[in-house]
């Protein structure tokens, strides 16, 4: 039934170059952050642990961030080729916003990305240092300005509509400071955070489980620990404050994490169930009393609005919604559980000798992605049908484009982003593999990888390659 | 509210600001996508290791331009890029493509070897012969002009596609293989160099034969384009332009005979300012050729103030700092790989 309606399948190919994209953001933010304190860390103590592990994660961070700029292009185009009612209609509010992203993030982290890549032998350590800070803030800066549009899409506000159907620009700070983007923000950089410390534990914990390369793997799990121990719990906090906010906002997108179909006071939480759209009910549901109300409204006969509270077409696709939140609430709290194995095990002086607890970290590494995409699938999913909540339908946004067109460039991106995954990935792998050289040790064996150039080796020099 | 439209021609102001990033994009990707065309003819795979490495730290800058070019147009003219992003729509999205496919291969092709390598190899170059042929379909089709009804796109998936399209695609391909060659020619030296200018004149013989080419047609395209360049009095103000661009080829052509290192490529870059503001002439002042002129397609003027006191400073300061690593990687590129 869908198959042939340009609008389902404009949805389903930005939704697939969003979601791939948002994966490599979301890496390049944290190990972006990450890379500038572990230069720090080598450039006061001097310690040669420290610039192994840099030299090795940067390579991946470069892998990471060129798959990064690249699908983001593309998105810089679909609001156009995909999305031309959206344009027309929002170009005004949304434009700007864009625009100060390429202006103030973009050309900043292209350009100082050379000199961190290249610019060993070209630069001093502290103008390397300053280079590899200036784009730690680069990324910052374009996930504010992001962040800040699509969270003006969910919750709109300093604008007005006028009778030609386009939005006009009322008040900046309005629309920039938009109720959900602070919460939005914090939210995601977090997450951004977790994802990168989840996969830098993940390899460090695998180096001592294989008993390699151990002096930056403690470096690796350590640091990443430190996150798993303090952050995640921050970030359940954070996320139940962004949750109220979406309460306050977007309740239709909290009613179907809920599941939630009846308006109820003492609302009981849903743990599992099968939201059915058109019975209007959700099947086989765990629920433990009250707890809903509780979280949502601090209060345990507090009353929490269902979906029958809105016309089935104003309604989000139910369980998407709710199966997302399940994941990522999931992994959060794998995470959570994480960090405070890493405490006892550290308080116990075992953190980098139990066996388990790595195996545990290798299978965790992953979680971070998982929690992200599911996020944004609650987020963006929830908000539907709307492209800019209560305001413009998505359906208006569609480009006058038909079915064929879109599904001939669907296959292209799958197949595409498909070979696109699979190298990305097969590269990192290698650098792992391959592992971090310290300076006294003699350039590692090839680990059954071929390189007949040496190129690699070379490029590892031990020590002294920079002036 | 902000607004500066009491006091300022916003419109005309963001058209020029629009012109002179696209601009500054076909000049800085064009050159480092012509060493993707240029790629797989270096005579070994040493040479290809410098070319890679001549460009590696400034790609992503280079491309950032075009990011520029599309999200300033979303901001400043969204009617526009409401219309034409769906009209280009199989060109658009083909482009990009192309480009993620070179942009992958600097990355992956240094880390792997043998057979894998020889496919980034080729990754490298078809996407940046895609990437380059693509862009040259939409300024042929841009200077057509698009079906419109109201404010949006009206005409079909394949209207792109004509023998004009096609010959401004290649006529891109080769002027950014000209640009191409002449940067290897200032960023090598030896062998590499030596390929680098046999290659640049074979190149320039065909840019200066799809110059007259579509110098001759596109005033056919439209009444008021043959009008500017073939009647009195406007002939003879615009007259300077092509012979200056005949002026800059023939010292192209002397100094690639010559051991002339840097000269070819700012002479190509001559020849495709020269030609890009003989385009701009002759299109001047639409923004959708024909249809909406640069005013009709603005953006609310608080918008246009915003980004536009934004713009007045940050554009100094990346033009500063790309500079900054422009210097930084000055002189001879190496063929070994830098991290």
């Amino acid at each position: 039934m869908y198959l042939f309606d340009p609008v389902f399948l404009a949805r389903i190919q930005f939704a697939f170059t969003l979601a791939f994209h948002i994966l490599f953001p979301a890496f390049t933010i944290g190990i972006a952050s990450w890379l500038a304190v572990v230069e720090w860390r080598w450039l006061k103590s001097g310690n040669p642990v420290y610039e192994a592990v840099y030299r090795m994660w940067v390579k991946i961070f470069a892998i990471n961030f060129g798959i990064g700029v690249v699908t983001g292009i593309v998105l810089s185009y679909q609001f156009g080729t995909n999305w031309s009612g959206f344009a027309d209609q929002t170009g005004n509010v949304l434009g700007p916003l864009l625009g100060f992203e390429v202006l103030t993030a973009f050309f900043l982290e292209a350009s100082f990305l050379g000199i961190m890549l290249f610019g060993w032998n070209r630069v001093g350590k502290k103008v390397h240092f300053a280079a590899t800070i200036i784009v730690a803030c680069g990324t910052l800066i374009s996930a504010f300005w992001i962040l800040s549009a699509n969270s003006w899409m969910q919750t709109p506000q300093g604008f007005i509509r006028k009778a030609d159907g386009l939005f006009y620009p009322e008040n900046w700070i309005q629309i920039i400071f938009n109720p959900s983007f602070p919460y939005r923000f914090v939210h995601m950089v977090t997450a951004a955070y977790l994802t990168t410390a989840f996969v830098v534990g993940g390899v460090g914990a695998y180096y001592l489980w294989r008993r390699r390369h151990e002096a930056p793997a403690r470096v690796m799990l350590g640091m990443a620990m430190i996150m798993a121990i303090l952050v995640a719990p921050l970030q359940l906090l954070l996320g139940d404050m962004h949750g109220l906010n979406t309460l306050k906002h977007q309740p239709a997108k909290v009613a179907a994490m809920e599941g939630l179909w009846e308006t109820q006071r003492g609302a009981p939480l849903k743990l599992f169930g099968w939201p059915d759209q058109e019975k209007e009910i959700t099947r086989y549901a765990l629920e433990i009393p009250k707890l809903s109300s509780l979280i949502l409204t601090h209060d345990p006969n507090g009353e929490v609005k269902g979906l029958k509270d809105w016309p089935p077409e104003d309604r989000p696709p139910v369980a998407w919604v709710f199966w997302s939140f399940r994941i990522m609430v999931g992994m959060g709290l794998l995470m959570i559980a994480t960090g405070v194995m890493a405490l006892i095990l550290f308080l116990k002086k075992t953190l980098f000798q139990s066996r388990w607890f790595h195996l545990w970290c290798m299978a965790l590494a992953p979680s971070g992605f998982a929690a992200v995409l599911s996020g944004w699938f609650v987020t963006e999913i929830g908000r539907q049908p709307f492209v800019v909540y209560n305001v413009m339908r998505t359906a208006e946004s569609v480009s006058p484009v038909g079915a064929a067109p879109i599904t001939v460039t669907l296959a292209a991106f799958i197949l595409v982003y498909t070979i696109l995954f699979g190298a990305g990935t097969y590269y990192i792998l290698k650098v792992i593999a391959k592992g971090p050289v310290m300076p006294e040790e003699a350039p590692f064996g090839t680990h059954g990888l071929k390189d007949p150039l040496g190129l690699e080796a070379r490029s590892e020099k031990p020590g002294g390659s920079h002036v | 509210m902000f607004n500066l439209e009491n006091s300022l021609n916003l419109p005309l102001i963001w058209y020029a600001l629009i012109g002179t990033a696209i601009l500054l994009y076909i000049l800085l990707d064009g050159f480092d996508l012509g060493v993707g065309i240029l790629f797989p003819f270096a005579p070994s795979d040493r040479c290809r290791d410098r070319m890679m490495n001549s460009i590696a730290p400034f790609w992503d800058g280079n491309e950032t331009w075009l990011v520029l070019g599309g999200g300033g147009l979303f901001a400043a003219f969204p009617l526009a890029y409401a219309v034409l992003m769906p009209a280009f729509y199989f060109p658009i999205i083909f482009m990009l493509l192309g480009l993620i496919f070179r942009g992958v291969a600097f990355e992956f092709r240094f880390k792997s070897s043998g057979l894998s390598r020889r496919l980034w190899d080729y990754a490298f170059h078809f996407g940046s012969l895609v990437a380059a042929w693509m862009q040259g379909a939409v300024l042929g089709t841009f200077v057509q002009g698009v079906r419109v009804a109201g404010r949006r796109f009206a005409g079909g998936a394949f209207d792109w596609l004509s023998p004009f399209s096609v010959m401004t695609g290649v006529a891109l391909v080769f002027g950014y293989a000209l640009l191409g060659a002449t940067w290897v020619i200032l960023k090598t030296d030896g062998d590499t160099q030596k390929w680098a200018r046999q290659c640049a004149r074979y190149v320039s013989i065909h840019v200066a034969l799809f110059m007259v080419l579509v110098s001759l047609s596109t005033p056919f395209l439209n009444d008021s384009i043959k009008a500017l360049w073939f009647t009195t009095p406007t002939l003879f103000y615009l007259a300077p332009l092509p012979l200056i661009s005949v002026g800059m080829f023939v010292l192209l052509w002397r100094d690639l005979g010559q051991q002339k290192e840097s000269r070819p490529f700012f002479l190509s870059i001559g020849l495709f300012f020269a030609n890009y503001l003989g385009l701009g002439i002759s299109l001047w002042p639409w923004i959708v050729p024909y249809r909406f002129a640069f005013w009709e397609a603005a953006a609310a003027p608080p918008s246009q103030s915003l980004l536009l006191v934004g713009t007045l400073f940050l554009l100094p300061l990346i033009l500063a700092y790309t500079g900054y690593c422009f210097y930084t990687f000055r002189g001879k590129a190496s063929h070994e790989w830098g991290y």
